[in-house]
């Protein structure tokens, strides 16, 4: 059954051709980058400059045209931090302030407001650069960065093989239910235990497999170049534009 | 077009820790351009005896020479490119994220790079079928597409010979029919290994058994297709009501 169903890692891009997908992935992936550092070394008492941050990435996500629908049903990957983060202001010590009745960590809240904003715009940040840019384009950009090649090839291994692993993990257990196997008690987890070995000896077949293929085509132990021309100057002027902002605003921020 | 004789002699090859041979001494000779089916039961050493033929297992004993070329050490990197192996299991053979940098990877480890690197991968694509795949990710191929793109991984290196391990298994009609076709349609020397006898019967004029580690019978197929006995020995069988003389 394979190929029928979509894949977990290549479905995170949303076609299009907005001014955003159009960025070179090199330039998008240091932009992002950069946004990020900024965003998380903004001390978490300058409300101002996370409102700049955090209206500037709305602007970048209407820009490439992904639906604000979508972005928030992605955003919700950090569902988990919030939660936690919401908990903070009950069990920090300190001083505190009553909100109707109940007495909240004045230093609880600011932890809070600086998980929740910056896990918020780090997010944003991955959504936008996901969804705007197909997986092999990235690893392109990995590669033009400078990554080590054989770190981007190991990279592109797992996006390219976890799909067909998850395939072998759904047919094992679907073998397993099929004869009878209902697990509910942690006392039944042994054929899943003994099933997670054989799906790492199955892969390390495989990546012997693979490897015999990639000889058998030349490959000498060093991955080849194939990543087409590099970005031009000015679009990495352009680009650069919105990290630079960022900075600026923290700059006067805390200056 | 190119294409390149084979010619193997004496080939033993025991895996470490075994204590048989997987081959016992194989002979085997196919002439430029030829199309011959490697048949044989599971465990007969088909395919310990092809993966030597572009160096993948090292030798033990044995010569082998693609065209005046013989294969070791010296020579792999012309040996790789000019035998082109299509495994299996295409899932092992596609591994980069888009077909088109699979087709790619073999020309580009020979230093083909820029326009003429993109330039081949659409021309190869053209010639098995697959025009528009190349920015697809391999996982969402059919089989039949996979197989063809597969085949495309090695045409794309331009080699002369091709061996293909079991090309039709896991097809559905239609995609063994197309199969059979883009290899009709081949100049290169295949060595074709299967258990797909009508296969073998349609494509390859001449078939050898593969049987204990050494060819066991080497000679027309129609004619080895009709020996029952001879295929019965060798757990072979013609599916039912196929009468490979009515072909």
């Amino acid at each position: 059954m394979s190929g029928a169903h979509g894949s977990t890692v290549t479905r995170l891009y949303v076609a299009g051709n907005s001014r955003i997908h159009c960025i070179s992935p090199e330039v998008k992936l240091v932009a992002v980058f950069a946004v990020v550092v900024v965003g998380a070394v903004t001390p978490r008492t300058e409300v101002a400059a996370f409102s700049v941050y955090v209206v500037a990435a709305w602007i970048v996500v209407a820009m490439s045209g992904i639906g604000f629908a979508r972005y928030l049903r992605r955003l919700s990957v950090i569902v988990p931090f919030v939660l936690f983060a919401l908990v903070i202001p009950f069990i920090s010590g300190g001083e505190s302030v009553n909100v109707a009745g109940i007495a909240l960590s004045i230093d609880g809240l600011w932890a809070m407001w600086n998980v929740l904003v910056k896990a918020g715009l780090g997010a944003t940040m991955s959504i936008v650069l996901s969804s705007t840019t197909p997986v092999a384009d990235l690893l392109h950009g990995l590669t033009r960065l400078r990554v080590p090649r054989l770190l981007v090839a190991i990279i592109s291994f797992m996006l390219r093989y976890i799909d067909v692993l998850v395939e072998q993990l759904g047919r094992m257990r679907r073998s397993m239910v099929a004869r009878g196997h209902d697990p509910r008690w942690l006392w039944q987890v042994k054929p899943i235990a003994s099933s997670a070995g054989a799906l790492f000896v199955r892969s390390y077949e495989r990546g012997e497999r693979v490897h015999q293929a990639m000889l058998a085509r030349g490959y000498t132990g060093v991955m080849p170049t194939m990543a087409s021309q590099r970005a031009p100057l000015n679009e990495w002027v352009v680009v650069m534009v919105y990290p630079a902002v960022c900075l600026g605003v923290l700059m006067l921020a805390v200056v | 077009m190119p294409s390149s004789s084979i010619e193997v002699r004496d080939l033993r090859y025991r895996y470490p820790g075994e204590h048989h041979d997987a081959l016992t001494g194989l002979s085997l000779s196919v002439s430029a351009g030829e199309r011959v089916a490697v048949l044989g039961p599971n465990g007969s050493g088909k395919t310990t005896f092809v993966m030597h033929l572009n160096g993948l297992l090292s030798m033990q004993s044995g010569e082998i020479a693609i065209g005046d070329t013989s294969v070791t050490e010296d020579h792999l990197r012309e040996i790789r490119r000019r035998v082109g192996a299509v495994f299996q299991d295409a899932d092992d053979q596609l591994f980069m994220t888009t077909v088109r940098e699979d087709v790619a990877f073999g020309p580009a480890n020979l230093g083909v790079t820029g326009d003429e690197l993109n330039a081949l991968v659409e021309q190869t694509l053209a010639r098995v079928g697959a025009s528009g795949y190349a920015d697809r990710n391999p996982h969402h191929l059919s089989g039949g597409e996979k197989r063809r793109v597969a085949i495309a991984t090695v045409l794309s290196m331009n080699p002369d010979v091709l061996i293909l391990d079991e090309p039709t298994s896991g097809l559905d009609p239609a995609g063994r029919r197309e199969l059979i076709d883009l290899l009709a349609g081949l100049d290169q020397t295949q060595l074709i290994v299967t258990h797909d006898l009508p296969l073998a019967l349609q494509l390859c004029g001449r078939s050898v058994i593969v049987s204990g580690g050494q060819v066991v019978a080497d000679g027309a197929t129609a004619e080895l297709l009709a020996d029952e006995a001879l295929l019965a020995q060798h757990r072979l069988e013609l599916p039912l009501g196929f009468d490979p003389s009515r072909l």
